[in-house]
């Protein structure tokens, strides 16, 4: 899980007590990901269960700090050397929606899908305006590359959404035009086909 | 930029503009009524499906073509009002436009080129060619000054023709997939120069089927069979970030 993991990497750096990793975790990552520090404190409970980090003191102003251990380290370097799994692919609300949208009588799916569009290329341009920024701010630092890194990701997420969104609407004209055809078809071709029929025995 | 900074005349007006291609059974609405307007300091992309009008759109709003309803309004002045060689002078002055295919002229250098409108305008080519290095600098290609078209990779074109259609302070840039044959970077290169452009007080429309050059306007908006069918408006980044976020970290935690 991202958060365990993301502590960890954090503290092989070196100790840290539960509010440095909290801000440090969020300027990686541009704040994207908020984190509580009761979610950091609960997380650093159960790494320690498992033994991948250690209790390592207070400081003078009661700051209680933790260490990775060697078991610690391993598990980090394992989740480094191994892709994140695809094999549940995180539940999308928006798939769902649609799913459900196109069996829903009633439902305007087209509009469900040109709202959705909208929506989500006003939060395409939002991130590329920060892009932009983080771009002029960059000062090349370690830090820096990771927050673009994360915006990146949030860009490209959101423009592949987008590209879905456009094909969902072709789909939908394709679908309709078909259902269109397959309704009038019974009583429209034949008395077409009898005429072409009727014009050619003229000439015949 | 806000709503209270908009000036109220915008640098391009569409009022209520239709283009139909052929007659009768053949009839093509390529436009239907679309009304736009582009105001100083913003970007506006179009986006739509091909044969969703987004070419012709720019053809007129760059008076390389005549509407058959409505009328083409450019810095105030109505485009149709003008007489051939008039309409040459405001596109000249006016307006910069980069065609999908560059349209380069293959016996001129870069430079030349782009310093072309210019020299038309009266300039003198040293001047011209002054302005022209300007140009190519802001779009990092300095050392393609004296290369003939033939000379140049298709990015290395569209750079040019990009160039060509910045130069003379225009108030107003077409841009029809100005990124089309860029590699990724590139293309946002060239789109974070028609965004200072913008930024500098132009005005700027540029036609792209691709959502995450798209996202570099101020405004996006959606063509389908030549109707103008929505558009997005600009929100304040933090807010939507922060929503995204809490989105983002719902779904990891479960």
């Amino acid at each position: 899980m991202s958060i365990r993991h993301g502590l960890l990497a954090l503290l092989d750096q070196g100790p840290r007590y539960g509010y440095q990793l909290r801000s440090e975790f969020e300027a990686r990552t541009g704040a994207t990901w908020p984190l509580n520090v009761g979610q950091v404190y609960t997380t650093l409970g159960r790494l320690e269960r498992d033994g991948l980090v250690e209790s390592a003191g207070e400081d003078d102003e009661g700051h209680q700090f933790y260490a990775v251990t060697e078991e610690g380290r391993a598990e980090l370097r394992r989740w480094f050397d191994s892709p994140v799994p695809r094999t549940n692919p995180p539940r999308d609300e928006l798939a769902i929606k649609l799913a459900m949208a196109v069996t829903v009588p009633g439902v305007d799916v087209t509009g469900v899908v040109q709202g959705q569009r909208r929506h989500s290329m006003k939060a395409l341009q939002d991130y590329t305006r920060l892009k932009g920024r983080a771009l002029a701010a960059d000062t090349g630092s370690g830090g820096d590359l990771a927050w673009l890194l994360v915006l990146e990701q949030l860009i490209f997420q959101t423009e592949a959404e987008i590209r879905w969104l456009d094909h969902c609407e072709s789909r939908l004209g394709q679908h309709a035009e078909r259902q269109a055809a397959a309704t009038a078809e019974p009583g429209a071709a034949p008395p077409a086909r009898r005429a072409v029929k009727s014009r050619a025995r003229g000439r015949l | 930029m806000t709503e209270q900074l908009k000036p109220a005349q915008p640098v391009l007006h569409l009022d209520r503009v239709s283009r139909v291609h052929g007659h009768g059974a053949s009839e093509v609405h390529a436009l239907r009524a679309v009304d736009l307007c582009v105001y100083p300091g913003e970007l506006v992309a179009v986006m739509g499906p091909s044969g969703s009008g987004k070419s012709t759109l720019l053809t007129l709003a760059g008076g390389l073509d005549s509407p058959s309803d409505g009328r083409v309004i450019v810095e105030g002045t109505v485009l149709g009002d003008l007489d051939r060689k008039q309409q040459a002078a405001v596109r000249r002055r006016s307006v910069g436009y980069v065609f999908q295919d560059y349209n380069l002229i293959p016996g001129l250098t870069a430079a030349e080129n782009i310093g072309l409108p210019r020299e038309l305008d009266g300039v003198s080519a040293r001047a011209a060619r002054k302005e022209a290095l300007v140009a190519l600098e802001e779009l990092g290609i300095p050392e393609l000054a004296d290369r003939f078209p033939d000379e140049m990779s298709g990015g290395q074109q569209q750079r040019v023709a990009i160039a060509r259609a910045l130069i003379g302070d225009r108030r107003l840039v077409l841009a029809d997939e100005p990124t089309g044959a860029l590699d990724s970077t590139t293309g946002e290169s060239v789109l974070a120069v028609l965004r200072a452009r913008c930024d500098a007080g132009a005005a700027a429309m540029m036609v792209t089927h691709e959502a995450r050059h798209a996202a570099w306007a101020d405004r996006v908006v959606f063509l389908r069979d030549g109707r103008l069918v929505d558009e997005t408006a600009r929100q304040d980044a933090g807010t939507l970030l922060v929503t995204a976020a809490a989105n983002a970290l719902k779904g990891k935690d479960q």
